[in-house]
């Protein structure tokens, strides 16, 4: 579980069964357990109005569970990049009644939350549950640039170069911390990274 | 006679300095010898001839200078500038609300006149005269809003209202005190402000939020909010912090007197009239410790300020690397004789 922070960062919970037409979960790695979690109290027929958009983690694990799930749809994919394109079609053909659920690492929830915001979701009423890694998506203050799976504190920019403190502050508009340069007044001082966004 | 504009920079070689008349008129932030946030929030009204309230929107001789800085930022980093699809009514709003204004209060510098939806609006400081359909944003150069506030001093935010909240949705940001509208953009007022320390706790921001989400229409509200920065440079806004970061590390008490600048903001808060937005100026004033000690009241007041400011405050603040530099050189102008109340010289 997170340490107490800041308000403008996410908050995650736990997913529950939302009354609704159709139900879409995006997922990864870890995250599906979080499905099969919500399925065992999910009454019968549940996965016959969902579709599972799942993107496997190194481990290559969970989608046969998934799958016993017998949702009306299912998708495996590779990365972010590979789903999204269907994601965004399944939230722009969406009708009244649709149900969001997300699950897995910060990174998969605050991007899919993105689509979403931009398809008009209303961020309040996603269902979402942390599973597996902390690592952080951050963008750079400076360059802008967005550096994926960051996992130390500090970090450096992928783009620009700048050793980057990473901050609490998040916006769900870029589904990114801030991060701001930690020796902007003196560039001879260089904290050591720590490894503390496992 | 009207306003006597400087040629100045805020940046490079910075030139930046205020008239004599100028410095009596800085909105000196401290009304004791201490600081603690409260809700510090008073209607807008007009003040006395002479001081920054005298128009509720001020100009003054940094005008011109200001918004070639501005143009200066946006050609870098046209980020700075941004408003989300919904807002462009609001932009209208800022728009008539700063042309208002400004011809109000400095007749022989603007000069607004509509024959319905037909407007013209003379700027003579920045040499402008353009006649352009209210409401119909193809008559512009530039949207509603990025249009009016090139030509306004301070940095505008336009919050939309909904469920109970504020969201930073519009914005023009170049002169900012740390903070970054391209990151806050969309964000609630809990949100963007979650970076500051110590003021949820104390309930702040419930308190704020409700006074503002209740403003209304022609009853505009104020508070004075402060920082320092060195050197008199209005971009310091987190995008260029790996530029203006290291200024900190270049104060020495032979250069205290010149370096080190008191930042004050006068922000204000104002009704929308068609979009039921708020607008939020946030007017930036900078002076030099050698300018700000010619008051000595202001001097003796702001060393115990600074003095007694919690760690975490000046932390936040940016000031601890030349917080004991500039304490070393206040102190000499500290004979510990008491300080009459209120912000004023005396």
């Amino acid at each position: 579980m997170a340490a107490k922070s800041i308000i403008s960062r996410p908050v995650y919970g736990t997913l529950s069964l939302q009354p609704g037409k159709h139900h879409l979960f995006v997922a990864d790695a870890e995250g599906a357990l979080a499905i099969t979690d919500l399925a065992s109290k999910a009454p019968a027929g549940f996965f016959a109005n969902a579709h599972i958009i799942f993107i496997l983690g190194n481990d290559g694990k969970h989608v046969a569970a998934l799958q016993a799930l017998k949702p009306a749809q299912f998708y495996q994919g590779h990365s972010f990049a590979n789903a999204l394109p269907r994601l965004k079609q399944t939230l722009a053909n969406a009708h009244m009644g649709l149900r969001l659920y997300l699950a897995g690492t910060e990174g998969l929830i605050g991007q899919a939350m993105q689509a979403a915001l931009e398809a008009g979701i209303d961020h309040t009423s996603i269902q979402t549950e942390h599973r597996g890694s902390l690592a952080r998506r951050i963008q750079c203050v400076h360059c802008k640039g967005i550096t994926e799976n960051v996992t130390t504190q500090p970090a450096t920019c992928s783009h620009c170069g700048l050793l980057l403190l990473v901050r609490d502050h998040y916006s769900r508009r870029l589904a990114a911390f801030q991060g701001v340069c930690i020796n902007a007044e003196d560039r001879s001082e260089i904290p050591p990274a720590e490894e503390i966004f496992r | 006679m009207g306003i006597t504009f400087r040629k100045e920079t805020f940046r490079d070689d910075f030139t930046f300095k205020n008239s004599p008349e100028h410095i009596r008129r800085f909105p000196f932030p401290f009304q004791e010898d201490s600081y603690m946030y409260a809700v510090n929030i008073e209607p807008h009204v007009r003040g006395p001839k002479g001081s920054v309230l005298e128009n509720l929107i001020d100009v003054d001789e940094h005008y011109v200078a200001e918004m070639q800085d501005r143009a200066l930022v946006l050609a870098e980093d046209p980020l700075r500038c941004q408003s989300l699809p919904h807002m462009t009514l609001a932009g209208w709003d800022l728009l008539e609300l700063l042309m208002e204004q400004q011809a109000l209060g400095y007749p022989e510098h603007f000069t607004l006149t509509r024959d319905g939806d037909r407007w013209r609006w003379i700027n003579r400081p920045l040499g402008i005269d353009d006649t352009f359909t209210f409401g119909d944003v193809s008559t512009l150069p530039y949207g509603p809003m990025e249009y009016i506030t090139r030509q306004s001093q301070g940095d505008f935010c336009i919050l939309d209202q909904r469920d109970g909240n504020l969201w930073m949705d519009a914005g023009m940001v170049t002169t900012q005190a740390d903070w970054s509208l391209d990151f806050d953009i969309g964000m609630n007022f809990f949100e963007w402000h979650a970076p500051v320390p110590l003021a949820h706790e104390k309930g702040i921001f419930v308190r704020a939020l409700k006074f503002l989400t209740n403003i209304q229409q022609g009853k505009p509200a104020r508070r004075l909010n402060w920082t320092m920065t060195i050197n008199p440079r209005l971009d310091t806004s987190p995008e260029n912090y790996h530029k203006w970061g290291p200024d900190r590390a270049t104060v020495t008490p032979e250069n205290v007197g010149d370096k080190v600048h008191l930042r004050v903001e006068l922000q204000s808060f104002w009704r929308l009239p068609r979009s039921n937005g708020i607008v939020f100026p946030i007017r930036c004033y900078l002076i030099k410790m050698d300018e700000l000690v010619t008051q000595p009241k202001w001097a003796r007041r702001l060393h115990r300020v600074i003095r007694d400011l919690p760690d975490e405050l000046a932390n936040y603040k940016g000031l601890t690397r030349y917080r004991p530099t500039l304490l070393e050189w206040l102190s000499k102008l500290d004979d510990g004789s008491p300080t009459s109340p209120g912000f004023g010289p005396d």
